[in-house]
Parts: C-alpha cells; sequence; structure tokens
C-alpha cells in the first residue's frame, strides 16, 4: 500500500486484481449451474463475456501501470500460517505479470469466441452435444488457474495455478475420453500428459522445499531480497533451487526430456490445442523462470543449463516436425521447438527477448492452431459432402480405408477453397518462419542476437533450428494449401463460418502487428518489463545475425518449394505403388523413416522407463507385496505366530496353568471334604460325645490354666 | 442349713447323670429327659449360689431356664412325633440320613 503513495500519478486500479480470477470463476459457475437450461450461443456468450471481463481487467491493469510502474500487491487473504510461515492469497500486479495476463485473457478470449463456432461442429461430428457446455466450463476454469498462476504472488499460490492448470490440461486432452485409438486413445494421451507433468511437478515441489530450506519463505519479494545473502552463504543452495525448477519447466513446457506429452495433447479440441498447449499454459515454464531470474542471475551453471536444455530443444522438435503428416502434429512439435527457443532465452538471461517472443507466439502459434482447426474442420465439412453425395461416394467407395481429416497427405489445393484461412495460415506461417516484417521476425531476432552474444552453441542450435522452422512450415503450407486435391473430401472442403474466421483475422492482425511491441532502438517491451526485472538490458539489433537468419529462412521455404511443388509434380509422373508420399522421403531414406517416427523417443521411453516401470511394479506386487508381505510375513508370520501363541496361551498357559489351579484346587477340597464328612456319622450320640469332650476340654483347660 | 457344697455336688451329679444319659441311650425321649435333667441340675446350681450369695438374679435365670426348656420340649416333642411318623421309631441312630 505504500507503495501506491509514492506514485508518479495516473488512474489506478489494483484494487481489481482478485477479479482476473473472480470473473472466469463465474462465468464457469453460471454454466456450471444453470448451462443446462442455456442455448449453446448462450453458453458460449457467457464464457466468453467472464474471459472478455478479465482481458477488460489486465488491461486496466496494465494501463493502471503505464502511471505506476512499479506495481503493486493485492492481498486477498490469508491461506497458511504456521508459526513465521506466512503465505498468502495476493496478487503480484508488475509488468511482468500483467504482460502474462493480457496474454492469457486477450488469446483465451478470441479461442473462447472461436470455440462458439468450432465446438458447435465438433461435438455434433463426435456425436454428443451435450458436451459442449462442459467444454466451456472447462476453458473458464483454466482461464481461472492460469490467472492464479501468473498473478500469484509466491511459490505456494503459483504452485495451485500451476497444478490447476494441469488438471484443465489433462480434462481436456481427454475431452473425448471415449474416442481415438480404440476408444481409449484420447484417454491415454490425457494420461500421458497428467504423469509427465507429474514428474515436472515433483521437481517443481523439490524446489519449494528447498527454498523453503534456505528461505523460510515462498514470497517472491522476500525469497528475491534475501537471495544474495543466501548465495553467499550457500551458493548450491539457489543451484539445486534452480535446477530443481529447471525439472519443472521441462514438464510443464514441454522440454527434453519430458517434451514427449505435448504432441500427444494434440488429441484435445483444437481450441484446446491453440489456448493451452501452444500459447498459454505451456509458456507458465517460461515465465517461471523469468519470475524466478533474480535467482537465476545468481548462478551461471544454472543458466547454462537452462539455456542449453531450451536450444537442444529447439532444434531436436524442429527436426522431428520435418517428417510429420498431421497437420497438428506439425504445429505441436513446432512449438516445442518454440517454447525451446524461449526457455533458452530466459535461461541465458535474455529475458525481455524470451517474454517478448512468448507474447508474439502465442499470437501466432493460437493462430496456426486454430486455423489448422478450421482446415481440419473444412475437410470434415468435405467427408460429410461426399458421404451424402450417393454418386460420389459410389464412386469413392473403392478405397475403403478409413479417412483422417488431419493429415496433410489428404489436403491440398485448399488455398482455393478456404480462402480466409489460407490467407490467416499463411501470415501465421510466415511469422513463425521469421519473415520481416512480421512479430516471430522481430522477436526470434532478438533472442538470436542475445544468443550470439551471451551463448554462441545455443546460438548455432537455434539458427539451425530456425532453417527448420521455416522449412517445415513452407512444407505444410504446400502441402495443405497448393496443388491439387489429394482425396476428395479436400476438394469439397468449405470455408468456416465467420464465429470462427474474425477470430483468425484478429490474431492475423497481433501476429503482423506484435513485433512493434518491442521494435530495434524502441524496446517499448524492454523498458515495460525494466520496472519488474530491473537487470536486463534492451538488446542490441544485430544486422549480420538478422541477415543470416531471414536469408536461412528464405531458403528453407524455396528449398520446400522445390521440393514440394516441383519435385512432387514431377513424382506424380510415377506409377502409385512406387511414388512416395513425401518427396523426402527417398532422398533422405532411414533418416526420414527416424524423424517420422520422432526418434522412437517413445518406444525408448517405453523400453526404459515404462516397462521397466511395469516390470518393477509387477514384482512388488506379486513377490514383494502378494508371495513376501502377504503370504509369507502377513501369513505365516503375523497370522501363524498369532495361532502359535494364542494355543501356547490356550493350551499351555490357560489349561496347563491357570486351570490347573483351579482343578487342583477343587480336587484338594474334594479329597478334604471326603475326609472330613467321615466325621459327620448322623449318630447324635457321637456329636454329643465330641460337644462334651470339647466342654471338658474347655474346662479342664480354664481349670488348670 | 446344708451348706452350698452339697446342693453344687447334687447339682454336678445330676449334670453327669443327664451328659451319661444323652450319650449313651437311643430313645430320643430318654434324650430329652437327659437334657431337661442336665438343664435342671444347672438350675439347682443357679439356686444354691443366689441363696449362698442373697441376690434375685440366678433365681430370675431359674424361670428363664424353665420358660426356655418348656419351648424346647414342645418343638423337640412335636418333631419326635413328626419322626414318628415317617420312621415309626425315634431311634436317634436311624435317624442319620444326613451323613457324610
Amino acid at each position: 500500500m505504500f507503495l501506491s503513495e509514492a506514485a508518479t500519478g495516473g488512474p489506478q486500479f489494483f484494487y481489481l486484481a482478485p477479479w482476473i480470477v473472480i470473473f472466469p470463476a463465474i462465468g464457469l459457475l453460471i454454466n456450471l449451474i444453470f448451462g443446462s437450461r442455456f442455448s449453446e450461443k448462450v453458453i458460449g456468450a457467457i464464457a466468453s463475456t467472464a474471459s472478455g471481463l478479465a482481458f477488460g481487467v489486465a488491461v486496466l491493469l496494465g494501463v493502471s501501470l503505464v502511471g505506476h510502474p512499479e506495481g503493486e500487491i493485492v492481498s486477498l487473504i490469508d491461506w497458511i500460517t504456521i508459526g513465521a510461515l506466512q503465505v498468502r492469497w495476493a496478487f503480484q500486479v508488475d509488468t511482468l505479470s500483467v504482460v502474462m495476463m493480457l496474454v492469457v485473457s486477450g488469446v483465451g478470449t478470441l479461442i473462447h469466441i472461436y470455440s462458439i463456432g468450432y465446438m458447435h461442429e465438433d461435438v455434433r461430428h463426435n456425436g454428443d452435444p451435450g458436451r459442449y457446455r462442459r467444454f466451456f466450463i472447462y476453458l473458464n476454469l483454466f482461464i481461472a488457474m492460469m490467472m492464479i498462476l501468473v498473478g500469484s504472488n509466491n511459490y505456494m499460490m503459483l504452485f495451485v495455478g500451476w497444478e490447476g492448470v494441469g488438471l484443465c490440461s489433462y480434462l481436456l486432452i481427454g475431452f473425448w475420453y471415449d474416442k481415438g485409438k480404440d476408444g481409449i486413445g484420447n484417454a491415454l494421451a490425457a494420461k500421458k500428459a497428467f504423469i509427465v507433468n507429474r514428474v515436472g511437478d515433483f521437481g517443481f515441489l523439490l524446489a519449494a522445499f528447498t527454498m523453503f530450506w534456505a528461505f523460510r519463505t515462498f514470497d517472491f519479494q522476500e525469497v528475491f531480497a534475501k537471495a544474495p545473502e543466501v548465495a553467499a552463504a550457500a551458493p548450491g543452495m539457489i543451484l539445486a533451487i534452480t535446477l530443481f525448477m529447471l525439472l519443472g519447466v521441462t514438464g510443464k513446457s514441454a522440454q527434453l526430456p519430458l517434451y514427449v506429452w505435448l504432441p500427444d495433447a494434440m488429441a484435445g479440441p483444437t481450441p484446446v490445442s491453440a489456448l493451452i498447449h501452444a500459447a498459454t499454459m505451456v509458456t507458465a515454464g517460461v515465465y517461471l523462470v523469468a519470475r524466478s531470474a533474480e535467482l537465476y542471475v545468481l548462478v551461471p551453471q544454472a543458466q547454462m543449463w537452462v539455456s542449453l536444455v531450451g536450444g537442444i530443444t529447439a532444434l531436436f522438435a524442429a527436426t522431428i516436425a520435418v517428417a510429420q503428416f498431421d497437420i497438428k502434429k506439425v504445429l505441436a512439435y513446432s512449438t516445442i521447438s518454440q517454447l525451446g527457443f524461449m526457455v533458452a532465452a530466459v535461461g541465458m538471461g535474455a529475458f525481455a527477448a524470451g517474454m517478448f517472443h512468448l507474447v508474439t507466439h502465442a499470437f501466432f502459434k493460437a493462430l496456426l492452431f486454430l486455423s489448422a482447426g478450421s482446415v481440419i474442420q473444412g475437410v470434415e465439412r468435405g467427408e460429410h459432402h461426399v458421404d451424402h453425395d450417393a454418386k460420389l461416394h459410389k464412386l469413392l467407395k473403392g478405397s475403403g480405408h478409413h479417412f483422417d481429416p488431419q493429415d496433410m497427405r489428404n489436403m491440398g489445393g485448399l488455398r482455393s477453397r478456404m480462402k480466409t484461412t489460407f490467407v490467416v495460415y499463411l501470415i501465421g506461417a510466415l511469422a513463425l518462419a521469421g519473415i520481416v516484417p512480421l512479430a516471430g521476425f522481430w522477436s526470434k531476432d532478438e533472442i538470436l542476437a542475445e544468443a550470439s552474444l551471451l551463448n554462441p552453441t545455443v546460438y548455432w542450435l537455434l539458427t539451425i533450428a530456425a532453417f527448420f522452422t521455416a522449412f517445415y512450415m513452407g512444407r505444410q503450407i504446400i502441402m495443405v494449401f497448393f496443388g491439387k486435391p489429394r482425396s476428395a473430401p479436400a476438394e469439397y472442403a468449405q470455408e468456416s463460418p465467420p464465429v470462427m474466421t474474425v477470430p483468425l483475422m484478429v490474431l492475423a492482425a497481433l501476429s503482423v502487428l506484435g513485433g512493434a511491441l518491442n521494435l530495434p532502438g524502441m524496446h517499448t517491451f524492454t523498458g515495460w518489463l525494466e520496472h519488474t526485472l530491473t537487470f536486463i538490458h534492451p538488446g542490441e539489433f544485430n544486422l549480420v545475425v538478422a541477415g543470416v537468419s531471414t536469408g536461412l529462412a528464405l531458403l528453407a521455404i524455396i528449398l520446400a518449394w522445390l521440393l514440394y511443388s516441383r519435385r512432387y509434380q514431377a513424382l506424380q509422373a510415377l506409377p502409385t505403388a512406387k511414388r512416395p508420399d513425401d518427396p523426402l522421403r527417398p532422398i533422405l531414406g532411414p533418416i526420414f523413416t527416424l524423424l517420422e517416427n520422432k526418434y522412437k523417443v517413445d518406444e525408448i521411453y517405453d523400453a526404459l522407463i515404462v516397462k521397466p516401470y511395469a516390470a518393477l511394479s509387477a514384482f512388488l506386487a506379486d513377490v514383494i507385496d502378494w508371495k513376501f508381505w502377504h503370504d509369507w510375513f502377513h501369513d505365516k508370520i503375523i497370522a501363524g505366530g498369532f495361532q502359535l501363541l494364542t494355543r501356547v496361551l490356550s493350551v499351555q498357559v490357560d489349561l496347563g496353568f491357570i486351570d490347573a489351579i483351579g482343578n487342583a484346587l477343587g480336587k484338594g477340597t474334594r479329597a478334604v471334604a471326603g475326609r472330613m464328612s467321615l466325621l459327620q456319622s448322623g449318630y447324635v450320640r457321637s456329636y454329643m460325645l465330641s460337644v462334651v469332650v470339647g466342654l471338658v476340654l474347655i474346662v479342664g483347660f480354664l481349670l488348670l490354666r | 442349713m446344708l451348706p452350698a457344697t452339697y446342693y453344687v455336688g447334687l447339682s454336678a451329679i445330676l449334670f453327669i447323670i443327664g451328659v451319661v444319659g444323652v450319650i449313651t441311650r437311643r430313645n430320643a425321649i430318654i434324650i430329652f429327659m437327659s437334657i431337661e435333667l442336665m438343664l435342671n441340675s444347672a438350675n439347682l446350681a443357679f439356686v444354691a449360689f443366689a441363696r449362698v450369695h442373697e441376690a434375685m438374679s440366678g433365681q430370675v435365670f431359674v424361670f428363664f431356664v424353665l420358660a426356655v426348656a418348656a419351648a424346647e420340649v414342645a418343638v423337640g416333642l412335636a418333631l419326635m412325633v413328626s419322626i414318628f411318623h415317617t420312621k415309626h421309631s425315634i431311634d436317634v441312630d436311624n435317624i442319620s440320613s444326613l451323613k457324610g
């Protein structure tokens, strides 16, 4: 509160900060409680409004920060108070968190609106319109959780959001849980995402525990204030925290070695892929590193590891994307690769560049995913058309195999059939490829320029990755939109309704103009973040770096054009059986197959981790638990021992000792009584005699005493 | 007046006769009579000592004993009659069903 008094002026709406969580929560509650009575339009409108209001609040917070760039902590309630430990629900409103809030709620709102149209068809295509409402409830829950994550002022509250978005991710990947391979594929993908993320969360928890050990607090301010002191006393502590945190980042932000869940996460509906698995949730790891910047700058070793992980992931995933045929899988690997760029950037200390790329990537990758969704539904509409046209249906019946509307080999020539989608897709692809002057160029170039100064190894990794990026995007554009349709559904593909294309156009505009946020020489965005991350510096624009990367990107696009347009047409002359499905396949040979199989990483993990783990659990269950604990320890030792003990107690102790005492007493009494009873002869005279004798004895005793 | 010793001696003799009677005889009636003899020997001793000590309490005691003896005889003879009804004998040696 004292901060605001020292403020320089301008309107302040910091007190509104909790509403970024409350608005989506209200939206989801309305849809949860009353949604069953609403029509689809009303449900979609409520959810979009809730998200839009959160965006409005984020804008107001941003406006307030212009006048008061130091920000404010808006405390809501106390959460945990144990001794000296105090954890609050408090919102950290500063330039870094508000950037995330704007991206999450802004892109989120556009995706909500897009989903109104997309899910309308999707629920019908998958045959369960009842799930329409559920989808929007999950989306609003996601926005609320993401806001908790980016808005928190301590690591504990951040962890709540961290887990919350993981839950939403799980729910939405498994949205069509009864669909997919063998009717269980989507559920398995959701499970995989959840479990792999759990490994990362384990790292986050270890980081939190270590942090508590070292700092005795979770508050950002207090941790950062104490960090230099702790670093001086115990440098290993900070290193441990940052490296454990890196494990959490690799899980959530899909980096090596925990990236494997993200490609499978494409099982979710496409808006989910756009919102959660491209634009926002997966950037949480990048945000976490940027947020913990003051810890990372203290340990160069950790920075080196983070940037190396990011760099290798960027290249690794970009090469896989080259050989994928599923339109969404290409984008998924592209996302992993671009996240690698961001992680590498924040890892090497280029926090502004990383966050800048996060923002522009959110624009163009959300755009690409949503356009891909539009393409898929366009092809599905074409398929629908073919199915209901008797003549065409008969003609195509011979092919027989199941039609996959996401396979790019079934597409082609969509340029003239889906004009709007084509234009926005092209914008997104060029932005991703890093072509001047689209958003991706400026942000990617800033990362590359910083890398060339800070970490040459990573610079080369990223530059090669950028080449592949341009190549696979060129390949995708050509396969999907150019040439002739390769299947009947593609030939009859239809454009999507305006409710879907309008958000696409907005995102396309953002992808074009997003670079203006941080143009070289102006550094608006860097200046904005400088209020929070005081030690960052504006990256120098490097003409050589920019020239090299743009040249490589253009080269890659030309290469893609030669291969997938020229060479593809040349290959059409071959008979169908000999014709390769990808012109690159005969050139690269086994390497292409290896790339197509994603370096067999899933198989390696399966063999190295999943199988031994399953074998270990089977061993633990069958041998250790059942045979050892149950059969041997429980049955033999415990139960057997108890039975032995009871037998000893009942036979030896009870029968042999305690009962024996009782019996002996009884017998003795009977024996004594038997003797005594002889005295009772029944002759009164003898009794009398004893009386007299007794009397004589007593009297004699008295007399003679 | 005869000295008290005589009375006490007579009392002792009577008592001995009573005891011997109770021990030796089997007829319940005679046992009763012997018991009466013992009681009366005691009475005689009481009266003699009362006379010697010139105290009335001994005399009073005798009346008390007489009353109790009368009650005892009443109960005892009733028992005899009842035993005779069942056993057709009042030989005490026959009444031994309670022996151990």
